[in-house]
């Protein structure tokens, strides 16, 4: 029941979350540049075109109220028309969405699978060697530039070595229709075409692995800390008394808690995860939002930019929520306490 | 005159920190890279081989000439010295991290402080922000701002502190939650202390340990958000020489004329390093295992 509560609570955390990104995007998008339709249209244009797209986009009424209509439309799912490709801004995002979802996902779990791992080999061996190794990657994986790693995993695997494909999401020749959940992975496999599944995942790998490469350090780092926290704990002292095994310790006693603080940080580092997507998708020409965003974003298109944002920070808050359950099935303590950190 | 009092007790105090210090190898060589990188972003002017080299100066007879004893990095697609840019370009990442962090520090702590200490409506409404700012990805935040505005450094310094102070108010608010019910904190609000006087002479010392992990830490971080964001082409415009320009410029030129890109992009990751790994042995000092 605390649970349900807690989760309740979260939800309107994130409301009121939205809220407030609908507020600063307005202001970012509205209030600042003083005029977007002279700036959509470009110095070039005549006054009577700038006044006639003010009247369109219904910038002659108060901020209010056109603050007003641009939270009923994002309540209706409407972003409005991106004057870029004339179309509508949600149009836009919900054909490119996909392919980032794919892409982000595949990075979670990649960071995840690896990360977790070289956690608990560095707290099993703490202070020895595979300590300092993993202390060692993770340092680098925070301080190199996304935008590096990714050009320096095309260089290498891309060309030197021609083992994977370096652009897009599938070979230029194949043609297959994610018409399902858009996600390449899935629908080839409702699809039963497993060389769409290879393909895609052999198009995955590279982009995943530069942006993985930031969340996996610090997911180490921090599965690290807390599993040489919990191996404090007085039940794994007494676990050891009773002469249970170092592996099932391990594995079974300390990794569930431990699993905790690394979710509780990828929520973090989400939005972080986000940005870094905007540099990879535009190296490895992913079709997806950011590479959308940043397009919009050099030709001044500022419905498309709002968006983008508001999607990014959507994307944000759902993860959290997510997450939060996720710490719910991992920790049963967080079920009846109703907090998770 | 009389000597000036050292008193013994701090001396051997500042003594013990400095050995300490020069025992924790991260700590040391994360000093020396920062203070490298430092004094040659201060001193381009007089150890770069090419200073001429640093605006918008052609000299396409020697274009992309691969690093030799002339050009240790090699030249650029207009014949530029890069190792001369690369040393120049150094100034803006630094101007960068000092400006967003001397923004972002104080207003954070401050913001903590007050949101940790005074618990009720004013830690609602602070906290409420903080998780507003949390939910936009910086670099996201720093493109929109540069797109609606103009692309400009300033731009995209202030674009990068609106969001960062929140990191700091959640570290400072966090430790001060813990401070608060504190026996000390309570003996100065017995003793009639001023609330100014409980934030910031009772309290803030606590957290300075923290906050020097953070900064340095952080200080790498925003490096690589505003390398990013002239990737992109939205930082500092040309021809002021800029590292992560720099990369986006060479890597049209990959692999063939891979040191266009590839040490540009190495300067930063040398950069970010020095910062984390004195950080990190920073973390280690002061023994604060939680501050990321």
């Amino acid at each position: 029941m605390e649970f349900l509560a807690f989760l309740l609570r979260r939800i309107m955390w994130s409301l009121l979350v939205l809220f407030g990104l609908s507020v600063v995007i307005f202001t970012i998008a509205r209030v600042v540049p003083g005029d977007p339709a002279r700036m959509a249209l470009g110095p070039s244009a005549s006054a009577d075109q700038v006044a006639a797209l003010q009247e369109a986009l219904g910038l002659n009424a108060p901020m209010w109220e056109q603050y007003i209509r641009f939270l009923s439309g994002l309540t209706q799912g409407d972003l409005g028309r991106s004057l870029l490709t004339e179309q509508s801004v949600t149009v836009d995002i919900a054909k490119t969405f996909p392919a980032t979802l794919e892409l982000v996902l595949c990075t979670i779990l990649l960071a995840f699978v690896t990360g977790v791992p070289l956690g608990v080999a560095a707290a099993r061996w703490k202070d020895r060697w595979p300590d300092n190794l993993v202390r060692a990657i993770a340092i680098g994986s925070a301080v190199v530039p996304s935008f590096f790693l990714a050009l320096l995993l095309q260089i290498l695997a891309g060309y030197v070595l021609q083992i994977l494909p370096t652009t897009g999401r599938l070979p230029a020749g194949m043609r297959f229709d994610a018409d399902i959940t858009g996600l390449l992975v899935i629908d080839s496999v409702l699809h039963g075409r497993f060389d769409v599944l290879g393909e895609a995942l052999r198009h995955l790998l590279l982009p995943a692995t530069a942006l993985a490469a930031a969340t996996m350090g610090q997911i180490a780092r921090i599965t690290r800390a807390s599993m040489i926290d919990v191996s404090r704990q007085d039940y794994i002292e007494a676990a050891r008394a009773f002469g249970i095994p170092d592996r099932v310790r391990l594995f079974k006693y300390s990794l569930r808690p431990a699993f905790v603080p690394p979710l509780t940080i990828l929520g973090l580092e989400f939005a972080s995860l986000i940005g870094g997507a905007f540099v990879v998708e535009l190296i490895f020409s992913w079709p997806g939002m950011a590479a959308y965003g940043v397009r919009a974003i050099t030709q001044k298109d500022l419905n498309a930019i709002m968006g983008v944002v508001m999607v990014s920070g959507v994307f944000f808050v759902m993860v959290n929520l997510v997450i939060d359950l996720l710490v719910g099935i991992v920790d049963p303590r967080v079920r009846i306490r109703g907090t998770r950190a | 005159m009389s000597e000036p009092v050292v008193p013994q007790e701090a001396l051997s105090n500042a003594w013990q920190n400095w050995y300490r210090f020069s025992r924790n190898p991260t700590a040391v060589i994360g000093a020396l890279i920062v203070i490298l990188c430092v004094s040659m972003a201060i001193l381009a002017p007089y150890i770069t081989p090419y200073p001429e080299h640093v605006g918008s100066f052609v000299d396409f007879r020697n274009r992309h000439q691969p690093p030799s004893a002339l050009h240790w990095f090699g030249t650029d697609n207009v014949g530029r010295d890069i190792l001369t840019r690369v040393i120049y370009g150094l100034r803006v990442s630094l101007i960068l991290a000092v400006v967003v962090l001397g923004i972002a520090i104080p207003v954070g702590t401050i913001l903590g402080l007050m949101a940790g200490y005074y618990g009720g409506w004013t830690e609602i409404i602070i906290m409420r922000i903080t998780d507003i700012a949390l939910a936009i990805p910086p670099l996201v935040m720093a493109l929109a701002v540069a797109a609606v505005l103009s692309p400009s450094l300033i731009n995209s310094m202030l674009a990068i502190s609106a969001l960062w102070w929140t990191w700091h108010t959640r570290l400072i608010y966090s430790i001060t939650r813990q401070l608060r019910s504190q026996e000390f904190v309570e003996a100065a609000e017995t003793l009639g202390a001023s609330k100014a006087h409980i934030l910031f002479r009772e309290i803030l010392p606590n957290c300075v340990s923290a906050i020097a992990v953070k900064t340095s830490l952080d200080a790498g971080f925003v490096i690589l958000i505003g390398a990013a964001l002239s990737f992109l082409g939205l930082g500092i415009q040309p021809p002021t020489p800029d590292l992560g320009t720099m990369v986006a410029d060479g890597a049209s030129y990959l692999p063939d004329f891979w040191w266009e890109s590839m040490l540009p992009g190495s300067a930063i990751l040398f950069l970010a390093l020095g910062f984390n790994l004195l950080g990190d042995g920073l973390r280690d000092l002061f023994d604060v295992e939680d501050v990321r």
